[in-house]
């Protein structure tokens, strides 16, 4: 970059918020998402929201792009730096700015730790609900562009639930507020928009937040079942008398024996294994797990477990929690999938993965939050095999389509980013897709934020609609124009 | 006298008219009469469509012609917004009302957007699940227009509003485009969320045609309760309480009135072991106050509070507050109330939303719906002004937008570059 930039950078951040050398920019090259990687030209560390309005101020006038990251945990590149641009790392702004517990509100910066919110609560017996496996990491502002789920949004629903104001600063470096510590504010549902829009719409420098009063008793119980199938009749069961539990989670014998060797959870030998869990009043939850434990026995579970202290309920969601990463016991190189299908197609998708994991002769293992029909195939391989890589990769494709083809989605909760926008086309029309595109050119007309994420095709966006002037990368063929 | 001839004189091209007839059939095009008003402003022509196809084909005519189009599905909160700059064409879903899918097992229903919101309760029931939400006059209201309204009552505390219960959307644009986001599963973040866009958007930037919602089971039992106070700041302290305490409610609302002191309604859902319980922990934290099982009506109080007699001297506004503020802002009702020589009521849920009527003339309507807004909006709140009488049409409905007022418009002059749709009604001129 050339030295003018970076001086007039370093001044905004000083010199230890600004890092510009090939080394340390390596630790910024990719996200949780690491065959995916491009050095950024510089990273920014920025300590307020002023800093962050001046940084963006100069890639606007700069025309030079930038991309926000959080924790750098997402799994689906949308923290990936862009060719020819910075990188805004909100780690520093992790301040919670106000607590306020008559009205259920916390207001944080986007650097805090999503378990830090809870910490914060929780002597007051509070809590914040969304919980992806990561959240003694991820980050509250990477929670926000991502429209982080978790075991529990069943019953609690996602980020986008609990977000009830932002402040942003836009690609243009104004700042704004959508919604707020009230309901309805008159006015679009702007913030509504922008949970979940992996960062193409602007950075939050400040976030609004709901609390939750913790339910009076929590009760885990866990089911082993000859397979899946089992399983997940179970769960429609669930389901159809009418229970709404915060959390059902479904592992299949390849994630039982990964989570075992990894933090040795005391699972039961399956080959599906239930995990249900019932949140409320103690009189309510206690029968209501008498009828869970009648379905799961009834359909045909073998042994039925209720975890029967906080220890115990800890250690059972330590071992779902840490499945993925226990994938590198039992396998040297893994994909994770995030597919979602409409609950009912779950035999028949399940059984599909099995036979063409088969043909494949890849191995896939199953991790699903059953309740919302959210599926985490990792579809296990090893980089040093000849062929396995692409096998693997074909796979994973060839399950998202399958996902789409049930009626489902690609992405449950851990976005598009650079990972799947290719398959964007195949979930929406091109209609559905250029409608988008327009209201990310209400945000950022210039495409400065986070470029080349989320759509599968570049575009740019007329200043003035309707009005037509060449761009010179589309006379070029490089881009077209919505 | 024939439709074609009639709204010639009404000043709308006759080759765009054929065209549309052509489109929908003669039968779907009318004449608009002096019912079809939209707050004091005469459309021309009321058009039913049949399908989303015929309907996005008819709002792209209208567009290109430059007309002025009013969506309408049960026509029951059509005062609501500010009168439109311009109405030609009401484009109604009254045609358009098929439930596309209940996927029961899923907890899923997709639907056409002119349904009621009744019949759709009624089809959900059948398997003992329903629409988590509660808007006014639901045997009229329609799915898109309780959409675009965002209208949601005491269910909202616990089960959230539209925003968190719908999960997809078909809309159609000005140019005729028919967009889908978001899907049919409860989860997904594949694209932007543009069904919560267009969730309480008055119709400026789209017509929906279909939406997919995420559904909750019916409760198997419910009790509710009434717990009486003598004034508003113990009646914030007993909704503190109940939010702060480990009761799993489904509703809590407080009602106050010049004539009656304040009242609390909560109703819990649930199985009987839960309901005995939870009614024993209620009792021991209200103490000393009365807690008396809840008669029937007391649910229906926002609609009662709709119920009033004469809408020229009657003005209702949507309040949001802080729930700890409760009691202040009530306190801030009286007064404006009592200044202006006002009759008043307010019906306010734990969310800290809430519904005011005021009733009295309408220049006294006028200066307490001033103040109010002054003192909800410095304590960080909004005041939506929804009914007021006709004289005072020019009293803006919507209040305070914010900073992001720019951005607002920007969004809108990509959707409807030419501002075809609902123009003028929307907050900031929108």
């Amino acid at each position: 970059m050339e030295a003018r930039l970076l001086d007039e950078l370093r001044e905004i951040v000083g010199g230890r918020g600004l890092i510009s050398s090939p080394e340390e920019l390596h630790t910024y090259e990719c996200d949780g998402l690491t065959n995916f990687r491009v050095m950024p030209r510089a990273v920014l560390l920025p300590n307020s929201t002023e800093e962050v309005q001046a940084i963006i101020r100069i890639c606007h006038r700069e025309r030079m792009p930038f991309v926000a990251r959080g924790s750098g945990t997402g799994l689906s590149g949308g923290a990936l730096p862009v060719q020819n641009g910075i990188v805004i790392s909100l780690a520093r702004m992790n301040r919670i700015l106000e607590v306020d517990f008559p009205n259920a509100r916390v207001v944080v910066e986007p650097g805090v730790i999503n378990l830090d919110v809870t910490g914060r609560v929780s002597p007051q017996d509070y809590f914040y609900a969304p919980d992806p496996s990561s959240q003694s990491i991820c980050s509250i502002g990477g929670n926000v562009a991502e429209n982080s789920g978790g075991a529990h949004c069943l019953k609690y629903g996602f980020t986008t639930t609990h977000v009830l104001g932002l402040e942003v600063v836009l690609p243009d470096g104004l700042l704004v507020h959508f919604g707020g510590k009230t309901l309805d504010a008159p006015g679009y549902d702007l913030a509504g928009v922008f949970v979940g829009s992996e960062g193409t719409l602007g950075v939050a420098t400040k976030i609004i937040l709901r609390i939750v009063k913790r339910p009076e008793c929590i009760r885990t119980l866990l089911a082993a079942f000859p397979s899946t199938n089992e399983a997940g009749a179970a769960v429609s069961d669930i389901i159809a008398a009418g229970m709404l539990p915060a959390a059902i989670e479904m592992m299949d014998d390849l994630s039982i024996q990964a989570a075992e060797a990894a933090v040795h959870a005391n699972y039961p030998n399956c080959g599906g294994l239930l995990l249900v869990e019932l949140d409320g009043p103690v009189a309510e939850v206690e029968a209501l797990m008498t009828d869970v434990n009648e379905i799961c026995r009834s359909n045909g579970a073998s042994e039925i477990r209720v975890a029967q202290s906080d220890a115990e309920r800890a250690l059972v969601w330590k071992g779902r929690k840490a499945a993925f990463a226990a994938m590198g016991r039992i396998s040297p190189n893994y994909i994770v999938q995030d597919g979602v299908i409409p609950r009912t197609a779950l035999p028949r998708v399940l059984s599909e993965i099995n036979r063409l994991s088969e043909e494949a002769g890849v191995r896939v293992a199953n991790v699903f939050h059953a309740g919302d029909g959210n599926l985490h195939p990792l579809v296990l391989y090893d980089r040093r095999i000849d062929g396995q890589e692409k096998a693997a990769e074909a796979l994973s494709a060839r399950i998202l389509e399958l996902c789409i083809e049930a009626g489902g989605s690609i992405t449950g909760e851990h976005g598009v980013g650079e990972d799947k926008k290719k398959a964007m086309s195949k979930m929406f029309a091109e209609p559905d897709l250029a409608t988008m595109q327009r209201v990310r050119c209400a945000f950022d007309p210039l495409q400065l934020s986070n470029p080349t994420k989320v759509f599968p095709t570049p575009r740019l966006c007329g200043e003035k609609p309707g009005e037509y002037v060449a761009h010179p990368a589309e006379s070029a063929g490089i881009a077209e124009r919505y | 006298m024939d439709v074609a001839t009639k709204s010639e004189s009404s000043g709308l091209h006759s080759s765009l008219r054929y065209k549309i007839i052509a489109l929908v059939g003669n039968e779907n095009v009318h004449a608009a009469g002096a019912a079809d008003a939209v707050a004091g402003v005469q459309p021309k022509l009321v058009i039913e469509p049949g399908t989303e196809s015929e309907l996005a084909e008819v709002l792209r005519l209208a567009n290109e012609a430059g007309l002025a189009v009013i969506p309408r599905g049960g026509g029951t909160k059509l005062g609501w917004g500010n009168p439109p700059a311009r109405a030609d064409l009401i484009l109604s879903t009254a045609r358009m009302t098929e439930i596309i899918e209940h996927a029961w097992a899923d907890l899923t229903v997709s639907v056409e957007a002119g349904g009621t919101i009744q019949r759709l309760q009624e089809t959900l029931a059948q398997h003992g699940q329903r629409l988590a939400l509660d808007p006014l006059w639901p045997e009229k209201a329609t799915v898109g227009g309780v959409l675009s309204t965002n209208d949601s009552g005491a269910l909202r505390l616990r089960f959230g509003a539209l925003r968190d219960l719908i999960i997809g959307a078909t809309i159609a644009l000005p140019d005729g485009t028919l967009a889908s986001s978001g899907g049919k599963v409860v989860k997904n973040v594949a694209g932007y969320d543009l069904p919560k866009l267009v969730t309480g958007a008055l119709g400026t930037l789209g017509v929906i045609t279909r939406a997919v919602f995420r559904l909750h089971p019916l409760p198997r039992n419910t009790r509710s309760f009434s717990v009486f106070s003598a004034k508003a700041d113990e009646t914030q302290r007993f909704v503190l309480a109940v939010q702060d305490s480990k009761l799993a409610h489904t509703f809590l609302q407080s009602q106050f009135s010049d004539e009656a002191p304040p009242v609390s309604d909560i109703l819990f859902e649930g199985t009987e072991a839960g309901l005995t319980a939870q009614e024993s922990q209620l009792r021991s934290l209200a103490a000393p106050a009365n807690v008396m099982e809840a008669s029937t009506p007391t649910w229906a109080a926002r609609e009662e509070l709709w119920n009033f007699v004469d809408p020229n001297t009657t003005a209702v506004a949507k309040v949001s507050l802080l729930p700890g503020d409760l009691a202040r802002a009530m306190g801030g009702v009286e007064q404006a109330a009592k200044l202006h020589h006002l009759r008043w009521r307010a019906l306010v849920y734990a969310t800290g939303l809430g519904w005011v009527r005021l009733e009295g003339k309408p220049a006294a309507l006028k200066g307490a719906l001033q103040l109010l807004r002054v003192e909800m909006e410095i304590h960080g709140g909004s005041l939506v002004a929804l009914h007021r009488p006709e004289k005072m049409a020019e009293f803006e409905a919507w209040g305070n937008p914010g900073d992001a007022l720019p951005l607002m418009k920007a969004l809108k002059q990509r959707l409807d570059p030419k501002n075809s749709l609902n123009p003028g009604r929307f907050v900031g001129g929108i």
